[in-house]
């Protein structure tokens, strides 16, 4: 709006009010797993509904990361996400780059599909997918994650990429081929660095993804050695139906690594969202 | 002169050169990789997964495998947890959209507007979609625990609970817990498609508006909603698709019941494939879930080409 | 240097042919401007000689070689474009030694070759700036500087001055043309503004819809146009077009006056006059061809452009050297000067004597 209008009094209090509420509803249950987390075992019944604990402690913390398979489920996590992130970012900017530059026949088929797999329900390929890694061999594998993992989300990671190469004219490429390159030189040494904040928002986006996928993981894998994070963390649940501040505390640190990612990168994608759009 | 010859006399020949050639095929080289992976991780195994639904596969009597034809969907229509997972779908992605909609609009155009610490802000409302659904699943369901969460004695002590229960235990309410959960999640994905699509309107079609002498409301209901209309159609489409689908967040807090009370169409089909192993079941109600989506999607296409006359 | 042939070049985008039977030699060294309206084709032509788009069917050769296949790093041409398409994460000196930098030039080689150009433009104490740094101005030189080091046999100009203000068109213009005196380059010059076209060039190509209207020097476009739409192109203010009736040996125009203008056989057919508000004069009624009200007096202390109403005929732009004194609303006589008048036939080619 422009500078002429100056907003009533009690208008700038409702926003900052309703701001407000909508921290405190993002936040709130985040606070709880943490509260509970650092609330010593004797007082978490007693202290169930209070909003600070009257001591706290670390006590759940070192138990979860010294006495379970903890520490390995986090690594399993890290190597399937991170993999997944890497392989979709680099498939999908080639593809994003393809639809943003080129108007080629077939295109708008290729779209179609792409869509189409964001329509349907993941879980129909479930049984299959289960079928075909037994048969390959790659059953309790993580290799089976990462391929199955960036096979779904290359989709939206080339629509992320395709917006972010959107925001970038064509003839600078145009002017690297003038120059010498051939295109491909031309993209590696021109367009890539003008993306990083593309490729970085769909790194984090991708990551996230892979960071909490919990069914195909349950379904293919069964052994504990390579179990990720979600599934390792459900079994740890049931397990210890009752160690509420242990949970609470694996919880917490389940969190971090796709937090931290998302924090970094939001702004980037509405920016790419937005530049995308723009550009129409 | 030949036939060829009398449109144009003395034009030459087509010529055949690399370069155009390369040309051609310069796109389908950086698409390879994706187009592969889709097809084979996605594309074949939904094939397949279609022809699972007319045939017995179910794992735990691998003798009794071969096509069934239309068996397993004779079984569906008189399965009486199919039409009860159907309508409980219905009413869980209405009620997480509905919720999940407007509080993210509106989150969207708060955000759209200057203010102290906005940074800040803007990084943390976007948290919820950070955290990965079965975090938030066991979080929810540790909140409304009347043991160890505070959310059913606020709830009674706002009056709108009589007693501090284990409303995930109700069949009648159950339902909700999930949705809660589900709209705390999906709110920042609203926020941001819709604060994106915000931000692409030109600010001088507010001030044009100023000028004119238009009130917030006249702004709002004619200038902000119809370009956000497209954005709104699409992302709206795509997150019922997705809230129809997503089985993670209820099997992780409720399985599924008391009672089957939240049991939706996928956690059934994820049940019925990961603990009854009986994969032609689960891809016959795969089968049915699909149709529905493919009906809803095409009613939305149809609507939107008689309103949207852009 | 080179020596570009174009020979039966036709584009195509998939079955819609939008450019055919295009043919054209440009001589080494020769400034060959490509003008027309938006989308007559120029940047289309442009792009096809720089190899960023694949030619449809023809030849394009350069000194006798056959470059159709030829990608563009490999055709040795400079390109500067309409948004000058500067890096943005680069210096003006890497930017304008890029080229050298791909071809692992040694870096003294490099460098040498940057200063230079970057005096040339006066760009001297920028080498170390982004672009995002420079004025519009500036960005243009590290344009033209970026070409200039590559030491190319052609160079091509794609709108290059389009996004600038008057007053710095006008002296980029001036850069240009001096460039060429000094480098003595071939250089192909696409724009839609003809009076760059008149300035810079050695031969001007008026394109519209996709066909080449006529090939010829500034001189031989502004006094012979092929037809009525180059006539109206070249020049400025437009050339008045009165239709006409052959009559009695003459020409009459549309409010009856009869003109003593003797028709050879190829021009019995004209059914136009085309004539320059400078070949105009505003005289006394009694030695005016026609007469008229005038609407709209514009003094521009150089010139002055009468627009002026005849009945039966309709507007008449009449232009007259220095200040003439003239207000809006008064009678004016029109004389035309015969010598300088051109006849067109129904299909807007020009019938000459």
């Amino acid at each position: 709006m422009s500078a002429l209008r100056k907003s009533s009094p009690l208008a700038v209090t409702g926003k900052y009010l309703a701001l407000g509420f909508y921290v405190a509803f993002a936040l709130f249950p985040l606070y709880w797993l943490a509260k509970i987390a650092v609330t010593p075992d004797k007082l978490i019944f007693t202290e169930g509904t209070a909003l600070f604990p009257s001591r706290f402690t670390f006590e759940n913390f070192g138990t979860v990361l010294l006495a379970t398979d903890f520490l390995s489920y986090f690594k399993n996590s890290v190597f399937v996400s991170i993999g997944t992130a890497a392989i979709t970012t680099a498939i999908a900017a080639a593809a994003g780059y393809a639809f943003s530059r080129f108007a080629f026949r077939g295109k708008r088929l290729i779209v179609a599909l792409m869509l189409i797999t964001q329509m349907f329900p993941l879980l129909m390929i479930i049984a299959p997918i289960y079928k075909i890694v037994a048969a390959v061999g790659l059953l309790n594998s993580l290799t089976s994650l990462i391929i199955v993992y960036t096979a779904f989300n290359i989709p939206f990671a080339t629509f992320l990429m395709q917006s972010f190469f959107d925001g970038i004219p064509k003839d600078l490429e145009e002017a690297a081929m003038m120059d010498g390159c051939t295109r491909f030189e031309a993209l590696r040494k021109i367009i890539l660095p003008l993306t990083l904040p593309g490729l970085g928002a769909t790194l984090g986006f991708v990551f996230t993804a892979a960071w909490s996928e919990l069914l195909f993981a349950l379904m293919l894998i069964n052994s504990n050695d390579t179990m990720t994070f979600p599934v390792g963390l459900l079994t740890f649940v049931s397990k210890f139906s009752v160690d509420w501040g242990q949970m609470m505390a694996a919880g917490v640190l389940a969190l971090v690594p796709s937090c931290l990612f998302f924090i970094f990168i939001q702004r980037y994608l509405v920016q790419g969202l937005t530049s995308g759009a723009v550009k129409g | 002169m030949t036939a060829i010859d009398t449109a144009v006399p003395g034009r030459k020949p087509r010529a055949r050169p690399t370069f155009y050639f390369r040309y051609m095929v310069e796109p389908y080289l950086y698409l390879t990789p994706a187009i592969l992976l889709i097809a084979l991780v996605m594309l074949v195994p939904l094939v397949i997964g279609v022809s699972y639904a007319f045939q017995a596969v179910n794992l735990l009597r691998p003798f009794q495998s071969g096509w069934v034809g239309f068996a397993n969907f004779e079984a569906l229509w008189t399965d009486r947890k199919f039409w009860l997972a159907l309508t409980n779908t219905f009413w869980w992605t209405l009620g997480s959209i509905f919720f999940q909609f407007f509080l993210g609009l509106g989150l969207a155009m708060l955000l759209n507007t200057q203010f102290h610490g906005k940074r800040i802000v803007q990084a943390l409302v976007f948290l919820p979609w950070a955290v990965p659904t079965f975090l938030s699943a066991l979080t929810w369901a540790w909140l409304f625990n009347p043991t160890i969460g505070p959310l059913p004695h606020w709830l009674a002590a706002l009056g709108i609970l009589s007693e501090p229960f284990n409303i995930l235990g109700d069949p009648d309410l159950a339902m909700w817990g999930p949705i809660t959960a589900n709209v705390w999640f999906g709110i920042p994905f609203f926020a941001i498609t819709l604060l994106a699509a915000l931000q692409s309107i030109p600010h001088e079609l507010y001030e044009a508006a100023e000028i004119d002498g238009a009130t917030p409301w006249q702004t709002f209901t004619k200038i902000t909603l119809p370009f956000l209309a497209p954005m709104i159609a699409i992302t709206v489409m795509l997150r019922t698709i997705w809230i129809a689908n997503f089985a993670d967040l209820i099997f992780v807090m409720t399985g599924g019941g008391p009672a089957n009370s939240t049991q939706i169409l996928s956690t059934y089909i994820f049940t019925t494939a990961f603990r009854k192993l009986d994969f032609g079941y689960a891809s016959a109600i795969a089968v049915a879930l699909l149709g529905l989506l493919l009906i809803y999607a095409a009613i939305l296409l149809v609507l939107r080409r008689k309103l949207v006359k852009i | 240097m080179a020596r570009i042939e174009l020979s039966n070049i036709a584009k195509a985008y998939g079955s819609v042919e939008v450019m055919r039977d295009i043919d054209l030699t440009i001589e080494d060294g020769e400034f060959i401007v490509l003008v027309g309206p938006s989308g007559c084709g120029k940047s289309t032509l442009l792009r096809m000689i720089a190899g960023l788009e694949p030619i449809s069917a023809g030849d394009f050769t350069v000194d006798g070689r056959r470059m159709n296949d030829v990608p563009p790093r490999d055709r040795d041409m400079a390109m500067v474009f309409q948004s000058y398409a500067l890096y943005p994460h680069m210096d003006v000196a890497r930017n304008m030694g890029f080229s050298l930098e791909i071809r692992k030039s040694p870096n003294e080689e490099r460098s040498s070759k940057v200063r230079e150009a970057a005096k040339t433009l006066g760009l001297g104490n920028l080498t170390a700036r982004l672009p995002k740094q420079l004025s519009g101005g500036q960005r243009q030189r590290v344009a033209m500087g970026r070409a200039i080091v590559r030491d190319p046999s052609a160079f091509l100009f794609d709108e290059p001055l389009s996004n600038l203000d008057a007053a710095l068109r006008v002296e980029m213009r001036l850069e240009i043309a001096r460039l060429h005196q000094r480098l003595k380059a071939t250089m192909i010059y696409v724009t839609h503004d003809q009076v760059e076209a008149l300035t810079l060039a050695d031969r001007i190509v008026v394109l519209n819809a996709g066909d080449i209207q006529q090939v010829g020097t500034p001189l031989e476009l502004y006094d012979r146009p092929a037809n009525k739409f180059v006539a109206q192109f070249i020049g400025s203010p437009t050339m008045n077009i009165l239709g006409i009736e052959p009559r009695d040996g003459g020409i009459s125009l549309k409010n009856g006056t009869k003109l003593q203008l003797g028709l050879s056989g190829g021009q019995s057919a004209a059914s136009e006059l085309g004539v320059r508000p400078e070949h105009l004069n505003i005289v006394a009624p009694d030695a005016a061809h026609i007469s008229g009200t005038a609407e709209l007096v514009e003094h521009l202390g150089s010139d002055t452009n009468i627009h002026a109403s005849v009945p039966g005929i309709g507007q008449v732009l009449v232009r007259e050297h220095g200040h003439f004194p003239l207000k809006s609303g008064d009678k004016v006589g029109i004389a035309l000067d015969l010598d300088k008048t051109h006849l067109f036939g129904p299909d807007g080619r020009r019938l000459a004597a």
